[in-house]
Formats: C-alpha cells, sequence, structure tokens
C-alpha cells in the first residue's frame, strides 16, 4: 500500500534521509522506531508531501508523485494523518473538527458556508463511533482531554476513509493508560479496516507491543527492519546507539518486554 | 536577618558602562532639544492659569437646556462610528490575508500590502476627513469614509497580526486532508482568529467615536460642530454641556466595549 524506495531528503547541508526504503501492507501497523532527530517526521511527512521529498520514488495506492495541485489533494485525501499534538481547530466542534476530514470530497463554496452533506455527516460520526467519542461530537474540541483530542484527532483521519494513515508521535504526550487506547484505536484501525498504518514511536515497548512490523531508522538510514521479537538487543543498539540497552525499557513495562526481547533470536 | 543584594542583568564591563552613559547623554541632549522647540516654560504655564480659570468660570454652569438640541448630533456621532468601522472591517477583510506572513502568496506582495497598510495608517482620520469634505462635501459621509480609509490600516495590521500569531498546526492538519486553500482558511485559520478579530473590531469602534466627536470641527458631521460653534459664539456654558454629553457617551462606550471584548477573548 505504501511504497517508498530510495527517498532522500536534505534540508540545506543536513541529510535528513540517505535512500530509505520501506513498504507497509494494507491492515498492517508498521511502528517506526528511532532517536530524535533520525528523520522519522521527514519520512512521514515526505509521504502526504507535506515536505517535498528530495530524490526517491513513493507511492500510496495508486497515486505517485503528483503532477499537479489536484492531484496532490487527491493523495492527501487519502492518507489521513495524526500529529503528536493532535492538531485539532480550538473552539470548533469536535464533529466538525472530524468533518474537516471529509473536506477533500466536498464542495468548496457548499463547505465554507458549513452546509455539510448528511452521507459525510454519517461518514463523521461512524468515525467518532469508532473511537467511542460519538457522544461528545457537539462539544467544543478544546473542552476534551488531552487523550480525548488526539482520539479525535484519529476520528478526523478515519474520516477520511483513507488507505493510509500516518502517525508522528500520536502518544509522545499522553499517559501510559490513554497511550495504550490511542494505539489500540490505530492497531484497530489497520486490522478492522485494512488501513496501511505508519506510526512513529519513541517507546520501543510501545512498539514492541503493538506492532505488527517494526522499521528502526538512525542517521536518516533503515538499520532494522523486523517483527517485534526480532527486535533484539543488538538490533537496539544498531537503532539506538550509545544506548545502555539493558536499561532501554523505562514505562512500566520493562518485565514484560525484556520477556518479548529473551524470546526473540537474540 | 534577611540579607538583600542588588543584582543587575548583566555585569558591567568597561564597554556596557561607556555605552550606557552615552545613550543616557543623548537621550538628556534630545529632551532639552525638544523643550527648546516648543518652549516649555512653567513660568508660562502660571502665567497663564488665571485665563484658564477665567474660561472654566465662564463655562459654569453647564447650560443643560442645550441637551435637547444635542441628541441629534450625538446619534450622528455614534452612526459615523458605526459605519466608519464597518466599511473599515470590509476592506480590511481581504487586505488582511495577503498582509499576512504566514499566508501571503509571496513575499513581494507581503512587503507591498504591509506598505499600503501603513500608508493608509499614517495618515490621520482628520487630513482624510479634510480631502473627503473637499471631495463629497460637508457632513458625516465625509466623516465615515475619512474614519474608514484609516481604520482600514489599522485594523488591516491587527487581523493579519492575529492570523501570523495563530497555530500552525491545526493548518498543517487540514493541509493533510487534502483541503484547498479556501478551505484551509475557513476551518484552520478563520477559528482561531476571530475573537481577536472582533475584539480589535470593538477597540476600533472605540477609537472612532472618540475620533468623530472632532470631525465636527472642520465640517465632517458629529457633534464637534456644535463644540466649535458655541466656543465661536462664546456660548462657554453651552461649550461644556458638549464636553460632558462627550464625555459621557465615550464612557459608556468603552465601559461597554471592554466588557464584550473580555468576554470575548476569553477562553
Amino acid at each position: 500500500m505504501i511504497e517508498v524506495r530510495g527517498l532522500a531528503k536534505a534540508y540545506g547541508s543536513v541529510q535528513a534521509l540517505r535512500g530509505v526504503d520501506l513498504s507497509v501492507t494494507a491492515g498492517e501497523l508498521c511502528v517506526i522506531l528511532g532517536p530524535s532527530g533520525a528523520g522519522k517526521s521527514t519520512l512521514l511527512r515526505c509521504i502526504n508531501r507535506l515536505v517535498e521529498p528530495g530524490a526517491g520514488e513513493i507511492r500510496v495506492g495508486g497515486f505517485g508523485a503528483p503532477k499537479d495541485r489536484r492531484q496532490l489533494r487527491d493523495l492527501r485525501a487519502s492518507v489521513g494523518m495524526i500529529f503528536q499534538d493532535h492538531n485539532l481547530v480550538p473552539r470548533m466542534s469536535v464533529l466538525k473538527n472530524v468533518l474537516t476530514g471529509r473536506l477533500a470530497h466536498l464542495g468548496t463554496a457548499s463547505s465554507v458556508l458549513q452546509w455539510f452533506p448528511d452521507r459525510d455527516i454519517a461518514i463523521a460520526m461512524r468515525a467518532l463511533e469508532r473511537v467511542g467519542l460519538a457522544d461528545r461530537a457537539r462539544d467544543r474540541s478544546d473542552r476534551l482531554s488531552g487523550g480525548q483530542q488526539q482520539r479525535v484527532g484519529i476520528a478526523r483521519a478515519l474520516a477520511q476513509e483513507p488507505q493510509a494513515i500516518l502517525a508522528d508521535e500520536p502518544v509522545a504526550s499522553l499517559d501510559p493508560k490513554t497511550a495504550r487506547v490511542v494505539l489500540d484505536d490505530l492497531r484497530r484501525a489497520a486490522h478492522d479496516l485494512g488501513i496501511a498504518v505508519l506510526c512513529n514511536l519513541h517507546q520501543v515497548d510501545y512498539g514492541i507491543e503493538f506492532a505488527d512490523r517494526i522499521v528502526g531508522i538512525e542517521g536518516g538510514r533503515v538499520v532494522f527492519e523486523g517483527s517485534p521479537g526480532q527486535l533484539d538487543e543488538a538490533a537496539l543498539a544498531r537503532v539506538y546507539p550509545g544506548l545502555d540497552v539493558s536499561r532501554a525499557f523505562a514505562t512500566g513495562t520493562a518485565g514484560r518486554a525484556t520477556a518479548t526481547l529473551g524470546s526473540g533470536p537474540a | 536577618m534577611t540579607r538583600f543584594r542588588f543584582l543587575l542583568g548583566a555585569p558591567w564591563t568597561l564597554k556596557r558602562v561607556l555605552a550606557w552613559s552615552a545613550g543616557a547623554v543623548a537621550g538628556l541632549g534630545v529632551l532639552v532639544w525638544s523643550a527648546r522647540g516648543v518652549g516649555l516654560s512653567l513660568t508660562e504655564l502660571l502665567r497663564g492659569m488665571p485665563w484658564v480659570f477665567d474660561l472654566v468660570s465662564r463655562m459654569m454652569p453647564p447650560n443643560w437646556e442645550v441637551l435637547e438640541r444635542l441628541v441629534r448630533p450625538v446619534v450622528e456621532t455614534v452612526q459615523i462610528a458605526i459605519w466608519g468601522t464597518l466599511l473599515a472591517v470590509v476592506m480590511a477583510l481581504p487586505l488582511c490575508f495577503v498582509s499576512a506572513r504566514n499566508l501571503s502568496p509571496n513575499l513581494v506582495v507581503f512587503h507591498a500590502m504591509r506598505q499600503v497598510l501603513n500608508a493608509l495608517r499614517g495618515i490621520n482620520e482628520i487630513i482624510f476627513a479634510l480631502i473627503f469634505v473637499a471631495a463629497v462635501g460637508l457632513g458625516p459621509f465625509a466623516g465615515v469614509l475619512a474614519l474608514a480609509i484609516h481604520g482600514a490600516g489599522m485594523l488591516g495590521k491587527f487581523f493579519a497580526e492575529a492570523i501570523e500569531e495563530i497555530d500552525a498546526g491545526p493548518v498543517e492538519a487540514l493541509r493533510s486532508t487534502g483541503a484547498n486553500a479556501a478551505q484551509v482558511v475557513v476551518f484552520g485559520v478563520l477559528p482561531q482568529v476571530i475573537p481577536a478579530w472582533i475584539a480589535s473590531t470593538l477597540y476600533r469602534f472605540e477609537v472612532n467615536l472618540r475620533a468623530a466627536t472632532i470631525l465636527g470641527m472642520i465640517g465632517a458631521g458629529g457633534i464637534g460642530f456644535e463644540l466649535v460653534s458655541s466656543m465661536k459664539l462664546f456660548q462657554y456654558q453651552d461649550t461644556a454641556t458638549c464636553v460632558l454629553v462627550i464625555l459621557a457617551m465615550v464612557m459608556t462606550a468603552d465601559f461597554v466595549s471592554s466588557r464584550l471584548r473580555a468576554r470575548i477573548l476569553a477562553p
């Protein structure tokens, strides 16, 4: 579903990505691990072209490199994105925030005048039901808790009825319990709806717990790719150079995560 | 026993001492120079005081009989302020988007529009009023146009600054859904700026109301005309009533407007 070949991107003299190959199939939750500044965020933003890729090839579903604005918007419409700080529009209702996921399919004049077809409202409500927040549809988005706002962000992505979802550190500012709920929402989006989900994470143990596949990125290159069980200490040392691997799991699930590590081909 | 220590922002080096001394000398020089230029003089002020008291005593007591005659000019002043503000908003809206650094299509357009706004803002509304009195004739409409043009420059800048202060996150999120430029502005930008825009507009109305009270002095409508003609006819007791009425009107508007602004800007 998502196919990335030889992707490179430089910001001035800083080389963020140096030839990344990656593929995510439909219905798969693929987690990207890597230190800050490894190029994870740039990689996601190249896929929906919020950042213009330098070199290489990216295909998402039927879309290659867009030739004009129309094709660019069609590409973005079929790729949902979830952000670290949810990026909901404040002072706007939860439902309308989710409806913004439908904008690419709506006429400019009617949507700008706040007229929405019943069909699209129904899609938005279904997306809200999926994340368990249908009863908050009429509330102002900034009245919700951080975790709820992030789940509205997921609903907005789901309302796009996307082929792929990109999640950029979706749980970085959430407590462990809420983080699990959000990651579970993402996994169900992949498994139940057949969406290709590509998710950047900082927490190794969440990756091991939720991912179908893990890709490790360091210095703009893929340094590990495999199942969570294959992420052994040697692999971790490649993804996080200089890390004391024995103390890598610090978010309270150390026992279970280490057990997972032990069962791998270490 | 608590001990206190005097802490400066940064350590005093010779260079800093010299720079500060030079600044202080230059500042003092400017003050003396301008005092000479404007003939700043305490003796002149003291010598003039009796005349001030004389004028004030002639204003007392205010002549309340003219109140009835002032109703129409007061209403007209408010009407000038309303339409001056509304037309300023209408002109500022299209200007503000291209004058905001984060939305402007390119830097040339951005800088050009900023200069247009600066020019509109830089010219006082009284000067505009003189021009419009010549163009459309004496009366309140000239005042409305003057407030609208000057206010468009002011509000355009305020509106654009509100746009520049928004959180870029929701805008990026909107773009990532495939929304087009108009949709990004309406759903990503407007909800974030509208409270600030309304507050600026209310504040502009307050300023316009104060400005509208003096437009009459140059024949552009409003209560200023009554004020000036009463002075020219040496009817100082009528003048006093005009001043008090203006004061009451402006204070009422400021009170209502600041309460409304506080409510709108509350999160």
